[in-house]
This record gives structure tokens, sequence and C-alpha cells, in this order.
């Protein structure tokens, strides 16, 4: 039994020490704290499918960030900016490390594979992203409003998203 | 009286609904929709496919509905989710309906909404269960009432103004919020703190681990019937508050850990408050041992109630004390160790059956241990710094702007446009009461966040809630949510 989980887990370890600059194919950034790995949305789900393999058996949370106003960030070359993210947390218990995938989603088809197939646990965070950006997760089980109520309109944490301002009046207290 | 009330209050609300520009009839259809279903769900009647009903509620929004629906409207893949099988097929393989153990007749059964106003879900979580008899078939906890923004909020305020805003998410552990939006601004920053400072955001957050456990054995307890239990638990955790008054000001939301270190020292003659409540505590444990652990009532509403196992766990993203009763010894603050929780002895406290009697067991011993590591901490209190001498970050002392224009500007500025964090992003994780907690922001190079989003512990460990109450009693149900422990700050935000 034990051999058998050294051998799945030796590519694993072999695998980001042939090119310390990428992982299965994806641009590799680490920094000290932090192992981020960015992609495209056309390799997001194989990515995740590779991590998934990897060890990676804990889904931390799933969110987003909407880059509108902020388009210049630091981003590897091979990486297309476009205005959404969709990032992931990931966490291996066995060997205690952690990854984050910088997935890129673009603003006029805001859409991307779900996660729920590899870890259950990102159901509830897939469902918040969609509630606050409208990012949609092609093939999620539930794909509804989580925190907002169900008949409100917008996404609230984008950036072209006001957020609004209640006049009030200021009147003599009550006698 | 409530009851004469409510047909009034739904006509006066009927003319504002009539006034909206979707049209006249719209809104007014709607309403009177919503009406007639909640009566059919009430008898347990189920409209049918294709009723002109049901389609006014599906179309209502693109969404789709947030509640639980009943089964013949639910996808095979969300029913098997309700159901609490958290399974993973093999691709190419089909989930087939009758593999899902929902075997019962539609309309033998009874969708039933536990809250959002009932003392034992803790604060406003509703969860919608659907029974045969008193066994829960399947479950869907229905979260948001007490979101009010903050994540939005955030992006508005400075990072010195942030800790007021994430402390009120998590209410019964607020230095954990401080602590994860603290540790990830100054990972930003890259600056270290003092080890004071480190050392007193250590005693603070395991202080407030035990103000948060007791509140829980309080609340757990009263939620099992054992109410005396429940005067205790407020009693004993409003000792270790008072202690956080004499300290921050305020006994919650205290807005205390700022980035670069603490806001203010330690006052005189803490050591031997400190010391008196490492005192009390762990005699108060023994007396709550001796009333609720031995207690045959109590044992019989825990043991073996809502076992959780570790692949499921695991799968669900559930943390804390969840994770380590399915026997995974997985605590931050030893696995990947922050602050300075290297440096002091403990012992991760691990269940067997993932029951919620392991769930009690490890809350109740985690104490003892947070007691322990204070004890620790009181011994080897470093002295020195209380905040980082960064002049970016840290305002100059009160007593030098009385006597230095340029600490008055330095401070004068600092409070009126922040300081400017560089641009990249950073999470750190770190344990809270409730399992793991952190903040992710991402920095744009100005003086605001550009995106905060908190992990919140309780909203990923809610997940749980479905394989667990997957064959339990009503009454079951109750101990479970209490178990999984929940705040509904931290789930909404």
């Amino acid at each position: 039994m034990s051999e058998v989980a050294q051998a799945e887990v030796a590519p694993a370890e072999v695998a980001p020490a042939e090119d310390p600059t990428t992982l299965h194919g994806c641009p590799l950034d680490a920094r000290p704290g932090a192992v981020v790995v960015h992609c495209n949305r056309d390799d997001y789900l194989p990515l995740m499918t590779a991590l998934k393999d990897d060890g990676y058996e804990l889904p931390v949370g799933v969110t987003g960030v909407d880059y509108l106003t902020h388009p210049g960030r630091d981003l590897p070359a091979a990486i297309i900016p476009e205005r959404f993210e969709v990032v992931v947390e990931l966490l291996s218990l066995e060997h205690r490390r952690r990854i984050r995938v910088r997935c890129q989603i673009p603003a006029e088809d805001p859409a991307t594979p779900t996660l729920f197939d590899l870890w259950p646990g990102t159901e509830a965070h897939e469902r918040e992203t969609y509630d606050m950006f409208g990012i949609r997760f092609d093939g999620h089980p539930d794909l509804s409003r989580i925190l907002m109520p169900e008949d409100w309109e917008g996404h609230p944490l984008r950036k072209d998203y006001d957020t609004g301002h209640i006049p009030v009046q200021f009147k003599e207290a009550p006698k | 009286m409530t009851t004469t009330d409510r047909p009034d209050a739904a006509e006066s609300a009927e003319p504002k609904g009539a006034t909206e520009p979707n049209g006249p009839n719209g809104p007014s259809e709607l309403a009177e929709a919503r009406k007639v279903t909640l009566l059919d769900r009430i008898l347990g009647r189920v409209p049918s496919a294709d009723s002109e009903l049901t389609q006014i509620l599906e179309t209502k929004t693109d969404e789709g509905s947030q509640e639980m629906m009943p089964r013949a409207r639910t996808s095979t893949r969300e029913l098997s989710r309700e159901s609490g099988s958290v399974l993973r097929l093999p691709e190419g393989v089909r989930l087939d309906r009758s593999d899902i153990d929902v075997d019962i007749p539609e309309d033998e059964t009874m969708i039933l909404n536990l809250g959002p106003s009932h003392p034992s879900t803790h604060g406003v979580l509703r969860v919608m269960v659907e029974l045969d008899g008193e066994t829960v078939l399947r479950s869907k906890p229905v979260v948001g009432y007490l979101h009010t923004g903050m994540e939005k909020t955030a992006e508005e305020l400075m990072y010195h103004q942030g800790g007021t805003n994430v402390t009120r998410m998590d209410y019964l552990s607020p230095f954990f919020n401080e602590l994860g939006f603290c540790l990830s601004v100054e990972q930003l920053l890259d600056i270290e703190i003092p080890p004071r400072a480190t050392w007193i955001r250590m005693l603070m957050c395991e202080l407030n681990r035990i103000s948060s456990h007791f509140l829980w054995l309080a609340t757990n307890s009263s939620d099992l019937g054992a109410i005396n239990m429940l005067v205790y638990g407020w009693r004993d955790r409003e000792m270790v508050l008072a202690f956080f008054e004499k300290v921050t000001g305020l006994r919650m939301n205290h807005n205390y850990f700022r980035p670069g270190g603490v806001a203010a020292d330690l006052p005189d003659g803490w050591h031997d408050d400190v010391l008196a409540l490492c005192e009390a505590i762990p005699r108060r444990m023994d007396e709550y041992d001796n009333l609720l652990t031995g207690q045959p009532i109590l044992q019989n509403r825990l043991k073996g109630v809502g076992p959780l196992d570790a692949a499921t766990a695991i799968g669900l993203g559930v943390t804390g004390p969840l994770l380590r009763s399915t026997g995974v010894a997985w605590d931050l603050r030893r696995d990947q160790s922050y602050l300075a929780y290297d440096d002091v002895d403990f012992d991760v406290i691990v269940g067997t059956e993932g029951d919620c009697w392991d769930r009690y067991a490890i809350r109740f011993n985690e104490i003892r241990e947070s007691v322990r590591i204070v004890r620790q901490i009181i011994d080897r209190m470093p002295s020195g710094d209380f905040r980082t001498q960064d002049k970016k970050v840290t305002p100059p002392p009160r007593n030098r702007i009385d006597e230095s224009m340029e600490a008055l500007i330095h401070h004068f500025k600092l409070y009126t446009e922040g300081f400017r964090v560089p641009p990249g992003d950073a999470y750190v994780p770190i344990e809270s009461p409730r399992g793991e907690s952190g903040c992710y922001i991402v920095s744009d190079g100005t003086a605001r966040p550009y995106r905060m989003h908190m992990r919140a512990a309780s909203f990923a460990n809610l997940q749980a809630m479905a394989p667990l109450a997957r064959g339990a009693l009503i009454a079951d149900t109750i101990a479970i949510v209490s178990t999984i422990d929940p705040v509904l700050g931290d789930v909404d935000r």
C-alpha cells in the first residue's frame, strides 16, 4: 500500500523540478509565502485535474477578482490578461503544501467549467463567485445566488457596480 | 396576534409592487404565485411540472431558486448533493436517480424550514429539510440573511481602516479576522513585525479561542437541553471579554491588530489578569467535565450522531475541529506554522469517529490546550516594541506630535491618505476556532485594497450540513448544526 502511495507521489515531486518556471504547462510564480500558477481559460480544467492528481485534495476556496480598473497587473508572458480572474486555493494535507491558481476569464463570455466533480467542496464558493461576479460555472449542480436575494439584479463585486448612496435626511428628534 | 396582522401587511405591500416598472400585472401575479406555493408546500402538495404556477416560479429569475425544490424539479446532481452523497464517479458513468437513497414517494414527505429565526440555528441560518416522518432525507442550508457586502466595503476603506471592517465578520473570534487581514497586508508590504507584537497577537488569539469555544459550549449545551451550562458558558466568556476590554477598550470588534503590530501595548498588570484566567478556567473546565461529559443524556444526544468521514470532510473543504474529529491531525498552528506557534508546546486534539461527541470533546479539550499555550506566553513574553518602527505604516507616538511639526504632518498624512501597498496578491491562512480562515488581498499599489476576500471557515464547513444530516432525526439536526458551529456573520459577510 505504501509503495503504491509513493509511486503516485513521485511524479508530482519530479515534475516541478524539471522546469521550475512551469507546472503542467502553465507558468509558475513561486514567491515567498505562496506558489501561484497562472492559466488561460482553456487550460483551466486540465490543470486542475492534474493538480488533483498531484495530491491537492482539500479545496480551500474559490473566488473571483474583477480587474476592470486595474488591467496592468503583473502576469507571465504566456497569459493573456482578461477582465476577470477566478482564484482557486488548494491544499495538500499530505505534503503540507498549498497552491493558488489564477485563471483568466474574458468579460464577453464570463464562464468556466465547474470544479464540483473534482472537489465537491467548491460548490458553495462557486455559487458565491457567480453571485458576486456573474462568472458562470458550467456544469455546476445548483448555480443560484447564495448571498444576495434571488431576485437581485447585477453582481455587486464587479467594479462597474456602484456602491450607491442612501440619502440621509437630518430631522429633529421626535419630542 | 401576528397571524391576523399578516394579511394586512401583505396587502399593504401589494400596491408598492404594482408601481414597479415591470408591468401592471407582473409583480402581483408573482406574489399570488408565491402564496399558493407556500400553502402547497405546507400541505405537501407539489405543483405538476407543466403548471403555469411552476413556470412562473422557475422563470422568476434566470439564476433559479435558492430554496430546496421538490425532488421532481431538482437535477440528479443537485439531488445527490442535497441528500448528502459526495459522489465522485469515474468519467463516463452517469449518475442514476435510483442510486440516490431517497425512495419514498414525494407525497409522503414534507419540506420544512428550520429557521431562519430560531435560537438553535445560531443566528439566521435557515436549513431546509425534506422529512419522512422525523427522519431527514435531504437538507440544504439557505444563507445570506446577514449579508452586508463587507468585501465591497473593504474596497473603499484604507488599509488602516480595514481592521474595523473585518473584525465584524466572525464576531465571536474577531482577533482571527484581524490577524488574517494584517498578515496578508504585512506579506504584501514585506515588513517584519517585532517579537512582542507577535506574542501579544498570539496571547489575544488563544484567549479568543477560549472565549469562542466557551460560547460554543454554552449554546451547544442549551440546544441539547442543558440550560444551566448556557449561563456558565456566557459567564466564563465574560471573564475573558473583560480582559479584552481592558486591553483594547472593547469587548468585541476590537480593531486591535493593525498592519505592523498592535494598536497599543498590554496594560500594566496584564500578567496578573491573564494568570488569574489561567487559574480559573481549568478549574471551571473540570466542573463542566463533571456536569456534562459524564451525563448520560448528553452522551445519548451526541454519541454516534452526525458521523463524518475523513474523505468526505477533505473533499468538502471542511477544516478545524470538524476535520480533526474525523481523525485527520491537521492544525495550521502546527502544520503550517504562523506567528510564533513553533516556539510553544501544545497538542492537536484529534477524534476518531467524527460524530458530534468527538466534536464536543475536541472543542472542550482545545480550551485546555489554549490555556496551556497562554501560560507559556505569560512566561516568555518578550519586551520591546509592540509595533514596527517602519515609519511608512506606523504613526509617530502621541508625545512626538506635541513637539514636532514633522511628526504632526506625518500623522495627518498617514491618517488621511493611508499608506500605499505594493501591487500583488497575498493570502495567509490561520487556524481560527472554526477552521482555516484567511484574507485574500489584491493590491493595485494604492492605499486601498483592490479586492479583499475573506476565506470564511464557517462558510465552507456549512457544506458538511447535507452529509451530516442525512438520515438523522430533527432533534439530531439541531445537534449537528450546533457542532458544526457556524457563525452567520462569517458565512454571510
